[in-house]
């Protein structure tokens, strides 16, 4: 019996040793694999498109390479997340992947990206790209760690028609926050049916919230949220409470979504979908791949917004120098740190960012393009009327600063946004909740007041 | 060397050997690696993502110095003892004793209405929901078309939305455990009270209730410990908001793991939850395990 016992077991134990040994093994060495992990959405397939072609160019250029294409069908936060996951084990981290500028410095501080210097060195093209751009891959460390796919700016967009009913001279270019203020009166007194002059608030809608409404108004005051020089973060800044008083009358006099609309992570689809298009809204504060959504394919089809639709700079608070300000966020492609063919990686990302490529994927998400021949095509520059009027503003833009502790400072700014319109704290209290919130974040000793 | 009866007794838990090793190596493992990480700094990127150093107890000072923290707690206990321990189980209740009175035909249209909700898939139910109760939502058609005041609900009335929301998609479970539980009562000891004078309400007091008390505890474990883990329902209907008003414990892990990237935190109030399902789960053993009367 006991000798039954044993064996039993030892079979068991040899079954286990087996099971173990079935893990996903190597793919074999004559053929090689790159794994590409990227976003894909019902509204975002520009980028699937783009990779699908480099992957059939790469595949015939380089005989046994296999290009495996993992999209990831997430929002960005859950994208983001995703990525991060995979990241951490070398067995799951992909060989290129779609980054958001904003993360590159913290993950090259987590060791995810792989160094790119060696590489650009003998690559012609990238001499090509935008100087500002290429920053935006480049670490604390000075080297660079992620090529930029396109950038994008922010705006003003209005419904020509509501601004026309309400008597508003067009083009309409607000000069300060009381021209904005003044305009969103006369179209609500106007039609009060109608949504004036809308700004994201809360933390519903997430780096919406800060990238397409409060660093405009905030950067707008010539106040900023961390001061670069010092690499400290800024606290008690009449700029931040100005910025949180103007959500609040916006909110307050009903220029803007109610504030329960505002929370609603789902209400900037009503802007794109239903409001604007429908002359229901004035005008809201967007990105330049707007019209990457009513453009034919998109995710909302407009006919005609070309001849409905106006953009307008975001103007400074009193109209100061230099009278305009915009946020710029953007994508990039990165390399893994821990993959196997970095080289032959590299080669897939010149491949997938040449001209031809570029040129369609920027055309197709309405994004604003980094490199100068691609800037400079008819094709690019005719894809819709906005897209001088939106790349100008790369003059006046600003980046988010991409430190590891940002995604706290912002949800933090979010929340302050939130306190302000809901009525539960005054901008005064708000922002002093904000500046306790970030002293608790990364420590007094990295604050700065000003 | 061990005699043979002591081989013997071990050859006994041969059998249950796989799902010893599956229940450690998918529960236990997890578990003692969130214990693990809510100790270390953690993180899905920055400095410390691939190589976490030791913090400690630093996590939990935190916690407990966080106001959200409190709030949080509350609001789990909160939507665990309304939509779970009283809604689920009352409604369920309710519905089976009618459902024995009732014509088959009301009965089964009921019983398939109510499962229904049940079937769904967690996060079709939580769209569902969400279409319910948002702003345009079915909800605030219905209250229009009838005239009465619309409501914001799931901003003005966060928790009570999301609570009726997982009563409407939990309440199946309660009402099949009590259908079955209900259908072992033996007739002849109701008809025997019966005799006796008992009138409708003391027979279900007094012989129906203590007779099923065993169903009603494990009943009642089951659904704490998954209203405890609801996390998809929340998320999609209010994502914690407005201001933090349905942050359950859940949902503050999720924030603080997945979109501040700080896993060391986040698996700190994983930990508190685990414990606090271990809490009640030891609370309702005890129950099960009181001599019947």
């Amino acid at each position: 019996m006991r000798r039954r016992a044993l064996k039993t077991m030892s079979l068991i134990a040899a079954a286990t040793v087996v099971l173990a040994a079935c893990s996903p093994g190597d793919p074999g060495a004559s053929s090689k694999t790159l794994k590409v992990a990227y976003q894909k959405t019902d509204s975002f397939t520009a980028l699937d498109t783009m990779l699908q072609a480099a992957k059939q160019e790469f595949e015939a250029a380089n005989q046994g390479v296999t290009v495996d294409l993992q999209p990831i069908q997430a929002n960005d936060d859950d994208y983001g997340t995703k990525l991060a996951l995979a990241l951490r084990s070398p067995s799951t981290a992909p060989d290129i992947f779609y980054e958001d500028t904003f993360k590159v410095r913290s993950d090259v501080d987590a060791g995810y990206l792989l160094k790119l210097d060696s590489y650009l060195e003998g690559w012609e093209e990238w001499d090509t790209f935008d100087d500002g751009a290429k920053a935006a891959g480049r670490a604390d460390d000075g080297g660079t760690y992620a090529v930029p796919l396109g950038t994008d700016t922010r705006a003003i967009w209005y419904n020509r028609k509501v601004l026309e009913a309400a008597g508003v001279t067009l083009p309409w270019e607000p000069r300060s926050w009381q021209d904005i203020l003044d305009t969103a009166r006369k179209i609500k007194a106007n039609d009060p049916t109608v949504i004036p002059f809308n700004m994201y608030a809360g933390k519903g809608t997430g780096e919406g919230t800060v990238m397409q409404s409060f660093y405009e108004l905030l950067y707008g005051t010539g106040s900023s949220l961390y001061d670069e020089e010092t690499g400290k973060w800024v606290v008690g800044s009449a700029g931040f409470q100005d910025s949180l008083a103007f959500l609040k009358t916006l909110y307050d006099e009903q220029l803007a979504v109610s504030p329960a609309e505002a929370l609603d992570a789902n209400v900037w689809k009503k802007v794109f979908g239903e409001w604007l298009p429908n002359a229901k809204m004035g005008a809201t504060v967007e990105g330049s791949y707007a019209p990457s959504f009513w453009q034919d394919g998109g995710s909302y089809e407009w006919p005609g917004y070309e001849q409905d639709i106006g953009v307008a700079p975001f103007p400074t608070q009193h109209g100061q120098a230099p009278g305009a300000v915009s946020m710029s966020g953007g994508w990039t492609l990165a390399l893994g740190a821990e993959s196997k063919e970095p080289e032959l990686a590299f080669s897939f990302l010149t491949t997938a960012l040449n001209e031809e490529n570029s040129l369609s994927f920027t055309v197709e998400s309405s994004q604003i393009a980094v490199r100068k021949d691609v800037a400079a095509d008819p094709g690019y520059l005719d894809a819709n009327p906005f897209v001088r009027d939106v790349s100008a503003l790369v003059s006046v833009t600003k980046y988010r600063p991409a430190t590891a502790d940002y995604p706290r400072i912002s949800a933090a700014v979010q929340e302050a946004t939130e306190a302000v319109i809901t009525g539960s704290r005054s901008p005064q209290e708000a922002a002093a909740d904000y500046d306790a919130a970030v002293t608790d974040i990364v420590g007094a000793a990295k604050t700065v007041r000003k | 060397m061990r005699s043979p009866a002591t081989a013997r007794q071990l050859l006994r838990y041969l059998p249950v050997l796989p799902a010893v090793l599956l229940l450690l190596v998918f529960l236990a493992g997890p578990v003692l690696w969130a214990f693990h990480a809510s100790l270390t700094d953690a993180g899905l990127t920055g400095r410390s993502a691939r190589n976490p150093s030791w913090v400690g107890l630093e996590n939990y000072q935190r916690l407990l110095a966080d106001p959200v923290f409190p709030l949080s707690v509350l609001l789990t206990v909160v939507f665990v003892a309304g939509s779970a321990v009283l809604g689920q189980n009352l409604l369920g209740l309710t519905l089976a004793v009618l459902m024995r009175r009732a014509r088959p035909l009301v009965s089964a249209v009921v019983g398939t209405t109510v499962v229904a909700a049940w079937v769904l898939p967690e996060i079709v139910a939580a769209f569902a929901a969400y279409a319910y109760f948002s702003g345009d939502g079915t909800l605030n058609q219905l209250l229009g078309g009838l005239g009465l005041v619309r409501q914001d609900w799931l901003y003005a009335f966060p928790m009570v939305a999301v609570m009726l929301a997982n009563m409407w998609r939990g309440t199946a479970f309660s009402m099949l455990v009590y259908r079955a539980a209900l259908n072992e009562v033996p007739a002849e000891v109701t008809e025997a009270a019966q005799m006796d004078g008992a009138r409708g309400w003391q027979r279900f007091a007094f012989i129906t209730l203590p007779m099923i008390r065993g169903s009603i505890t494990t009943n009642l474990m089951l659904i704490t410990l998954q209203t405890l883990a609801v996390f998809t329902l929340v998320w999609v209907m209010t994502a914690g908001g407005p201001a933090n008003a349905s942050t359950t414990l859940p949902v503050l892990a999720y924030q603080e793991a997945f979109k501040f990237g700080d896993i060391g935190y986040g698996t700190a109030v994983a930990s508190v939850l685990i414990l606090i399902g271990a809490a009640f789960g030891l609370g309702y053993v005890r129950l099960l395990r009181e001599p019947r009367p």
